[in-house]
């Protein structure tokens, strides 16, 4: 069970690789919006003071001010909660940052329903869907403290806007870190169905493939947390080889990597696919974990949907 | 406040000035869209910082020391075509591709499509933003450039407008200059009728910004105002240039209508022959 693997901080894992890169790149400037001791842009401010700006409750400006000192040539970082990145700076991400291609990597957290007891107002599910309409934005979920790190690094190599959004909850580890942009490492292999998932869910991901291995089952299993650019490829092959995708997210179902998954192999390989997320409703206050098993994503949900798809395939009876 | 400015330079800078102010009729005339009153309301301040106030060359375009533009105000886009066209950036020709598929002449000044341009802008209320974002970068890489900032005066009604300001003011950014293009006119009408900004010159000192009120059609002052703002460094200027919505053709000043309506070709005629063009089939 990956409950029982040690669990790390994600965005602990951001904050001190955001020093590291700071102290190679002495052009490197953070933004925070009044929250960065929850984004834990606090530990690079405290490193690099002159680097560092605070710019208090206005998210929309943060995110102007950022494509402003990006346009001088520097690799900017701004940081605040997802639902203030995406949804409450939007029109300033679409045009000071995305429309400018200024060089702004945007790394949200408190991204989907883990936020808890905050509630509904705090609990972004449709940022994914917002950040991977626009155009030229790299768009990023990891699943673990190492994919963070290693997801922080591509996109500050990478000219150009990104978002990367990160969850509150400490999580298992389930990746080695080998985090590469458009691609989708398999974490198992398999030929009778195929599961892509990506941030919190991709843990859950993995417990029912091995318990479905258990049974004869072979389950292959998709880390997607390279969004856009995705692995159209590796999706492609999943599709022909194994006959059926579910996926799985943290997100609304409706704009997230089920839409793409959905939209992508019914263009190119049609098979059938099921969506595991949040339906079209907003989020409540509650434990985090119980929310998550409240709004369809529980691990028995993802067992029966599974069964369903194997079904389907003529895989079991 | 008001700057000694030599008749021959004051006269050349009126010239020019009129010359865009008939780019901007050509233009939108020619596209058949686009938003002359706002170009005509700042043609004298964009007159006064491309041929005058920045240092910026054309032969140099990129050069990291040069003062940075951003017109926040992006829909008067055809007043800084036509302005930086005659100061050499881009072939003249080419203003007369405004709108059009393929130009590099968006209806809002576009980056990435204009080299010259310094910030894509449109939506309002985020050009202030990345000015504040410029002038920080440079006070960080220890250059001496300087960042100016055109705002239009519905786009003071937007709130990031003033978190930017906000933060201006806080980072006490002498390299900053915010310009209020104060025409009293937005889409729908006046100002204070939808919604009131006044008093503005109070907000921009109440934000910390050392603020002068000043014709913004008298080069005298628009240049004494510049003059002052290089010689304020221990925080952010702001310069209130009172103007006319369509400064220049008697049909268009002080009408919100032209907002964003093009000129029909004898609308067009009757302005140009107003700025000092003859009209057609007159003999030279």
């Amino acid at each position: 069970m990956t409950a029982d693997r040690p669990k790390e901080s994600l965005r602990d894992a951001y904050g001190a690789t955001l020093v590291e890169l700071g102290e190679n790149d002495p052009k490197l400037v953070v933004l925070d919006a009044d929250l960065s001791g929850s984004t834990r842009t606090v530990v690079f401010g405290k490193k690099f003071p002159d680097r560092f700006f605070n710019v208090g409750v206005m998210e929309p400006t943060m995110m102007t001010i950022a494509a402003g000192l990006a346009l001088g040539g520097r690799t900017v970082f701004a940081s605040t909660f997802a639902v203030f990145a995406a949804g409450q700076a939007y029109n300033a991400v679409r045009q000071s940052v995305g429309y400018n291609r200024a060089n702004v990597k945007i790394v949200a957290t408190h991204g989907g329903l883990l936020v808890g007891g905050d509630g509904g107002t705090h609990q972004i599910v449709e940022d994914i869907g917002l950040m991977r309409g626009l155009p030229g934005m790299t768009v990023i979920v990891p699943a673990d403290a190492p994919t963070t790190r290693a997801a922080v690094r591509a996109v500050a190599d990478r000219d150009g806007p990104a978002y990367v959004r990160l969850t509150r909850e400490n999580l298992p580890t389930v990746t080695d870190g080998a985090f590469r942009l458009g691609t989708a490492p398999e974490l198992r292999s398999g030929s009778d169905l195929t599961i892509v998932a990506v941030g919190a869910l991709l843990a859950r991901a993995l417990d029912v493939a091995d318990e479905l291995a258990r049974v004869g089952l072979s389950v292959r299993v998709l880390d997607f947390a390279s969004v856009k650019p995705f692995d159209e490829a590796a999706l492609l092959r999943a599709a022909r080889e194994t006959g059926a995708i579910l996926v799985l997210e943290e997100h609304s179902v409706l704009t997230g990597v089920g839409a793409l998954v959905a939209s992508t192999t019914s263009e190119s390989y049609p098979v059938p696919v099921r969506r595991v997320g949040v339906p079209d409703v907003f989020g409540e206050s509650g434990e985090p974990w119980a929310l998550l098993d409240r709004y369809g994503m529980s691990a028995e949900r993802i067992r029966d949907e599974a069964w369903e798809l194997l079904r389907a395939r003529g895989k079991v009876q | 406040m008001v700057e000694d400015v030599p008749a021959d330079r004051l006269a050349s800078l009126e010239a020019t000035a009129r010359e865009i102010r008939r780019e901007v009729i050509r233009m939108t005339c020619a596209a058949g869209g686009g938003h002359p009153g706002g170009s005509l309301s700042v043609t004298d301040l964009l007159t006064a910082l491309v041929f005058h106030e920045l240092r910026i060359d054309p032969a140099d375009p990129a050069r990291p020391e040069r003062d940075r533009l951003v017109l926040s105000k992006g829909h008067a886009a055809p007043a800084l075509y036509a302005a930086l066209a005659l100061r050499g950036y881009f072939p003249r020709s080419e203003l007369a591709t405004l709108r059009r598929l393929g130009s590099r002449l968006q209806g809002h000044v576009d980056r990435r499509k204009l080299p010259c341009i310094e910030a894509s802008t449109g939506c309002l209320g985020q050009g202030i933003g990345m000015a504040v974002g410029m002038a920080l970068d440079a006070r960080l890489a220890g250059r001496a450039n300087r960042v100016y900032a055109v705002l239009g005066d519905g786009e003071c009604q937007a709130g990031p407008t003033w978190e930017a300001l906000m933060a201006g003011g806080h980072y006490r950014l002498g390299n900053l200059v915010v310009i209020l293009d104060r025409n009293g006119l937005e889409t729908d009408g006046p100002t204070e009728a939808i919604m009131g900004i006044e008093p503005i010159a109070d907000k921009f000192r109440a934000f910390r910004y050392h603020t002068v009120e000043i014709d913004g059609h008298d080069f005298r002052q628009i240049l004494g105002a510049f003059a002052e703002a290089r010689r304020t460094t221990d925080g952010p200027t702001a310069i209130v240039a009172r103007t006319v919505k369509g400064k220049g053709v008697s049909f268009m000043e002080g009408q919100h209508s032209w907002h964003g309506k093009a000129p029909s070709k004898a609308e067009a005629a009757r302005a140009l022959e107003e700025l000092g063009v003859p009209p057609e089939g007159t003999p030279p």
